[in-house]
């Protein structure tokens, strides 16, 4: 059932056929876009390939399913919600734009959306000068196989642990009589415990960081090890120093890798609510800890209005980002 | 760095990712040191004693809320995630090798599974119970909000090993008269092996530790990340750092395990694989 391409080499659009001088040429064709997709199905290709036509629907079905049932129709009854009326006990289908003239009018509002879109500024700002350079000693400096793939493993293991347990292990760390203030009353470099260490957006930026830098890591790496070493022998015989090479063919030809990483970390960032909540200790606001207020409070219409708008914000952003790169083709 | 010795660029760069890897770690390190405090510790340093004390206060039932209820919770949620993440990952990923109609779109909801805020799910699932008038559960709403995130990880990994998969494999087989299934069984499943742990291991641990999109979905029964983020705000013994402690070595458990699977698939293959002009 899966042998479709097989039968028809021809055309050229086969899954391997398209695949495999993805490797560098993929890489370098910027600008693609996403709408450019190589295998965009044309309607009604399926019945001419042999095997039953149906197969693939019953393969997609479950995803399908899923998808429809816990993404599609949430966002939708949220959009929904939206527009409803609420006191202090229950909600009241309504059809009322209030929801959103008190979130877009008010201050606080602007506040708190500001605030969220600093916190991911500045995590994505370190998450990429720390990711890519991570990323850039494994693949170019580490020269065995063996070694590469065990110091990706030591950066991508902390990725399949517990958030809530990694933001909580800050604490002794960075606490009033944590092991860096001690450490640093010894030295004699402060005369008293530095107070903005816990508890302040220094340590929300922190904790989003340290749980971050992952997703970037990753794509970057990705496609760091698509790149062929011929291009930078190239370069270096046409007299390329290490920075130009850096510059003129290794970040262009990681584009994708950047931007897939830039996406999830920016995305995480702007839904975030528990680092905020734990590290901030309700000194600082995000948007995600907002809905979450507003959720513990009952008024889940004002919430839905507010996720409504996060969702474009977020929506918009990845949008621009992906102007950048075909994820599809740079699997 | 294509010549013999390293140049100081290496060094800086070594450098650069030990300090990496030590911010990484050092907190986890941290907790698991502290989670040894003697009975009359505090949450931090200077240690007060050793002692075993906090993990032994751990399964004493009144010290921490509903551990070990959360923790089954957790561990059976965990496994079905696994099972139906890797079951549809699969299945979907051999779909997409062929043409149909919306694929185009299932992908893009992938992504967009991906990129929309977890506390967003969450909210929308539990609204939706609540519209619909189901009552949410560990197993069914907070199922599927889990879904909706280890399931755009599945796909993408099933995605990438198709987009390198070579299909004469097949085409063998189907030559020497094997039927689809078999194809499937003997050729395809061996080969994706190694990806398929992946995505299990992606499946089993990104639900263990969701906290976001369970929030408004368990129900009345916490999962073991709500548990814990409960304690923070009311527990303020080393008892936590214990919990902490346990936790992340189980996940690595998880972890080596798959791992070592993998490379054992890995060294398998590359034994039994390529027989070719050995007389087999």
């Amino acid at each position: 059932m899966t042998d479709a391409p097989l039968h028809r080499p021809s055309t050229g659009r086969t899954i391997t056929g398209q695949a495999n001088p993805g490797a560098v040429v993929g890489a370098g064709q910027p600008g693609t876009g996403i709408a450019r997709d190589p295998r965009r199905l044309p309607p009604g290709a399926g019945g001419r390939l042999g095997g039953n036509p149906v197969g693939p629907y019953l393969q997609v079905a479950p995803m399908a399913l899923t998808f429809a049932l816990f993404l599609v129709l949430p966002i939708l009854a949220i959009v929904v919600v939206s527009f409803w009326d609420y006191d202090s006990v229950r909600v009241i289908p309504d059809f009322l734009g209030t929801n959103y003239s008190e979130l877009l009018f008010s201050s606080v509002t602007w506040r708190i959306y500001l605030n969220t879109v600093k916190f991911a500024v500045l995590t994505w700002a370190l998450t990429l000068g720390i990711g890519f350079t991570v990323a850039y000693f494994v693949a170019f400096q580490v020269r065995s196989a063996t070694s590469q793939m065990v110091l990706f493993l030591v950066c991508t293991v902390p990725f399949w642990t517990s958030n809530v347990i990694r933001m909580i292990s800050w604490i002794p760390f960075l606490g009033r009589n944590g092991l860096l203030n001690s450490v640093l009353l010894k030295l004699g470099v402060v005369h008293q415990p530095l107070e903005f260490l816990l508890f302040s957006d220094f340590a929300v930026v922190l904790a989003l960081v340290h749980i971050n830098t992952v997703f970037m890591v990753v794509p970057i790496f990705n496609s760091m090890a698509r790149i062929d070493r011929a291009l930078i022998e190239a370069a270096r015989d046409a007299g390329a120093n290490s920075f130009q090479i850096l510059l003129n063919v290794v970040i262009p030809l990681c584009r994708s890798g950047i931007a897939i990483g830039s996406i999830f970390v920016v995305t995480l960032v702007m839904g975030d609510f528990i680092t905020v909540r734990l590290m901030s200790g309700g000194q600082s606001a995000s948007v995600g800890l907002m809905m979450a207020n507003q959720i513990s409070l009952l008024q889940y219409p004002a919430a839905a209005a507010n996720a409504v708008v996060l969702l474009v914000i977020v929506l918009i952003m990845v949008t621009a980002m992906l102007r950048i790169v075909d994820i599809r083709k740079d699997l | 760095m294509q010549d013999g010795r390293r140049s100081l660029g290496y060094y800086l760069l070594a450098g650069f990712f030990g300090l990496y890897v030590l911010f990484l770690y050092g907190p986890t390190l941290t907790i698991a040191v502290l989670s040894f405090q003697g009975p009359d510790g505090g949450l931090t340093f200077p240690m007060n004693g050793m002692s075993l004390h906090w993990f032994r206060n751990l399964f004493a039932r009144q010290a921490v809320g509903d551990f070990g209820g959360s923790l089954r919770r957790s561990l059976a949620l965990g496994a079905i995630v696994m099972g139906l993440t890797v079951t549809f990952s699969v299945a979907a990923g051999l779909a997409f090798r062929r043409r149909f109609r919306g694929a185009t779109l299932l992908f893009t909801l992938a992504v967009a599974s991906l990129i929309v805020p977890s506390i967003l799910v969450s909210l929308g699932i539990g609204l939706l119970f609540n519209l619909l008038g189901f009552e949410p559960a560990w197993y069914s709403s907070a199922l599927g909000a889990h879904l909706t995130w280890t399931l755009p990880f599945g796909l993408l990994i099933m995605l990438a090993v198709f987009n390198r998969f070579n299909p004469f494999y097949e085409e063998a087989a189907r030559d020497l008269g094997a039927t689809s299934w078999q194809c499937f069984r003997h050729v395809v499943l061996p080969i994706i092996a190694p990806s398929v742990i992946g995505i299990a291991l992606f499946g089993f641990t990104l639900s263990y530790d969701e906290f976001a999109r369970t929030l408004m979905t368990a129900g009345s029964f916490n999962t073991l990340p709500l548990e814990i983020y409960g304690m923070t705000t009311n527990i303020t013994t080393p008892v936590l750092y214990a919990l902490g402690t346990l936790t992340t070595v189980f996940s690595f458990l998880v972890i080596g395990t798959s791992l070592g699977a993998v490379l054992l698939l890995r060294r398998r293959r590359a034994r039994l694989g390529n027989d070719a002009g050995k007389g087999v």
